[in-house]
């Protein structure tokens, strides 16, 4: 599952990030960021128009990413 | 040179991730010791302070901007990579990096940690916000994190009068060794060793905090709350500082009465009262206005709100071709270009960037009042619509709302043009939220205040002695008829140029204030109060019967094309050299210039036509 498809208040953890192209730098910052495998993800809110950006924790930081670059970060569904 | 050299023990940086609180720390350290420039070639804020140990030494530190990585994606970034490895053509390899990191973020902060320690400088690691840790019950074995890091760790809060007592006796203390640098270390699995090692987490998350933006993000209330926001921000800005502008102006007045009635009638008094305290007189009055809209992007900036503002326009902005991170950079913008421009910075999608900072000087910003606050007084009549609203009112809210309506379309056509379609990133952290310092806003205003007085001082001065030389020489020939201004320099640019402005229906006095006022926008009335003043042969014409002079002497249509003309005015030239310097050349000054006096042109000459034509 993409974390650009999770709904408002679900989450999961995160598999990995999906680059596009050889020199992805938008893929290299998220996984700076601490999206990485293992970390759980959060979605929190979304932009009052067009449900974007996307609000999302990630361990204890928070970021509002557009749907383009949620879209690159692969989860795996949380039991809640 | 030498003894110079031997008091100066160290030069130590400040490094840390965005929203660590190291400028709070920074400004703990130093107090009101602190030096703001820029780096050469980009603008990029160089922030540098400098404070004396406890034992005598004299330590330079140098704030460095945010970082999340090495891994640069911004000129921000790129400053601090190059300071931090000792690249910089003109910053010395600092002798001891100070890694900053907030407690409360410490699964984020700590990877930038390690990656500075991966350089294997001299380092300590300063946790601020240790306060606000123990609150949220976020438990931290420094001592061992300390020795898990292998490089000196104190806390420090940032905002409390002694909360960098320990940051400064670590400072003054034996340097720490380089710390070892371990080969292909994965950051992020280091990270969650010492988080396991040293820290321990509440299993809650800040539960206010989650409230508080379930409001503030919310889709209906967050924009309800962000536009009442803006409301009390301009109301503020124009009611609030009234008061403290009158009494600015009545102070200047009576000096430069004084001064009038001091000296000899003659070319020194002359450039005096009609020069020096007309034209940077009426500029000064801005001041409070300034300051007090600096006051609230402070106030909401250091509070955390900004970037939820982003969030919530981040969309509309988008589709305009700009970024939710743009609204920083444009709301500084309505106080003056200068500063929003420098804003932009924080921007990291160079197109974002550069469109936003062209459009930047649509927002109305404060030096546009000084002439719509003439204009609308002398042409629109202050009458109450709908019994609630001032018709003064809604007119200057129109010139607003036209500036920002403006900049989106402008934005929007931009987008269109672009060739490179890649993505733009947002990527926006939304930190904690925090009650702003005193002392942060006071070092933040004075920053402000100080550029603005740097202004008036040099440019706007100078300027206003040049338009008074100018339309003060040569004197009209004995026994000539007519107002003196007419025969003057000024008279004879004004003259000239009035065939290709007589369409947009603007007189010669206009053209002679347009020249000025391009250099700096407020400038335009001052110099219409000299030009009048002068041209009326007498001192006392001052600049508060100037909107007489103005309303009897023009037609509606010029004035309201004047009006306009301002929306888009080719902007001050301050502003086309921090474009030049931000974008580094010519190319985005020349456009700029161009599509604005196009754009003002156009505008001028529709109304202009059109009220003619209507009245």
């Amino acid at each position: 599952m993409k974390l650009s498809e999770v709904p408002r208040g679900g989450g999961g953890i995160v598999v990995g990030v999906e680059a596009l192209g050889p020199n992805d730098q938008i893929a290299r910052r998220l996984r700076d960021l601490g999206f990485v495998a293992g970390e759980a993800v959060s979605v929190l809110a979304f932009g009052p128009l067009g449900s974007e950006p996307v609000l999302v924790r990630v361990g204890d930081a928070r970021f509002a990413l557009r749907r383009a670059e949620a879209a690159r970060v692969c989860l795996q569904e949380q039991s809640p | 040179m030498t003894a110079a050299a031997a008091t100066i023990a160290s030069q130590i940086a400040l490094v840390g991730n965005p929203n660590c609180g190291k400028t709070a720390l920074f400004n703990t350290l130093t107090g009101s010791r602190q030096k703001v420039a820029n780096y050469a070639g980009v603008t990029v804020e160089r922030k540098e302070g400098r404070f004396t140990t406890d034992s005598g030494r004299l330590v330079r530190v140098l704030d460095l901007p945010g970082a999340y990585s090495f891994d640069a994606t911004s000129p921000d970034e790129q400053i601090t990579r190059d300071v931090c490895k000792g690249h910089h053509p003109e910053e010395p390899k600092p002798d001891l990096l100070v890694c900053v990191a907030d407690a409360t973020n410490l699964r984020l902060h700590l990877r930038f940690v390690l990656e500075v320690r991966q350089l294997g400088q001299p380092m300590l690691l300063a946790l601020n916000m240790m306060d606000a840790a123990a609150r949220r019950g976020i438990r931290i074995d420094v001592a061992r994190l300390a020795a898990e890091l292998g490089i000196p760790v104190v806390e420090t809060v940032a905002v409390r009068r002694h909360g960098a007592d320990a940051l400064r006796a670590a400072i003054d203390g034996t340097p720490p060794p380089s710390p070892a640098v371990v080969p292909d270390l994965d950051l992020h699995a280091e990270t969650r060793r010492l988080l396991r090692a040293a820290v321990q987490l509440p299993m809650q998350h800040a539960e206010l905090e989650d409230a508080i933006d379930r409001v503030v993000l919310h889709p209906v209330f967050g924009l309800a709350i962000l536009g009442a926001v803006m409301f009390l921000i301009f109301q503020a800005v124009f009611a609030w500082a009234a008061p403290l502008q009158d009494a600015l102006a009545a102070g200047t007045a009576s000096v430069g009465a004084w001064l009038a009635a001091a000296l000899p009638d003659g070319p020194l008094q002359s450039l005096l009262t009609d020069g020096v305290f007309a034209g940077v007189g009426t500029v000064l009055e801005f001041l409070p206005q300034i300051l007090l809209l600096f006051v609230f992007i402070l106030t909401l900036e250091e509070s955390g709100y900004l970037p939820r503002a982003a969030f919530l326009l981040d969309r509309l902005m988008f589709a305009a071709g700009l970024s939710g991170r743009s609204f920083i950079p444009l709301l500084s913008s309505f106080a003056c270009a200068i500063p929003g421009i420098m804003a932009t910075r924080s921007i990291q999608d160079p197109r974002d960037r550069i469109a936003t900072i062209l459009v930047a000087p649509l927002m109305t910003c404060s030096a546009r009042l000084p002439v719509y606050t003439l204009l609308i007084g002398a042409f629109v009549p202050r009458r109450e619509v709908a019994g609630l609203f001032n018709l003064q009112g809604l007119v200057l809210f129109g010139l607003y709302a036209a500036g920002i309506a403006s900049a989106l379309l402008v934005a929007t056509i931009m987008k269109r043009w672009r060739r490179d379609r890649g993505e733009h990133a947002l990527l926006l952290e939304l930190p904690s939220y925090r009650w702003p310092h005193p002392r942060d806003l006071l070092i933040g205003l004075w920053e402000r205040a100080a550029i603005f007085l740097r202004r008036v001082t040099t440019i706007i001065l100078a300027l206003t002695v040049l338009l008074w030389f100018l339309s003060s020489f040569p004197a009209a020939p004995a026994g000539a008829g007519g107002p003196a201004i007419d025969y003057s320099f000024a008279g004879r640019i004004g003259h000239w140029m009035e065939p290709l402005f007589a369409p947009i229906g603007f007189n010669w006095q206009i053209c002679i204030a347009l020249i000025p006022g391009i250099a700096a926008r407020e400038v335009a009335v001052s110099s219409l109060a000299t030009v009048y003043a002068l041209a009326a042969g007498s001192d006392d014409a001052a600049i508060s019967q100037l909107s007489g002079i103005v309303a009897s002497e023009w037609s509606l249509a010029t004035g309201l094309s004047l009006l306009v003309w301002y929306i888009y005015a080719p902007m001050c030239l301050s502003t086309f050299a921090v474009i030049r310097r931000e974008t580094n050349g010519w190319k985005h000054v020349a456009i700029a210039a161009i599509y604005l006096f196009a754009l003002a042109y156009a505008a001028s000459l529709l109304t202009y036509q059109l009220t003619v034509w209507l009245t």
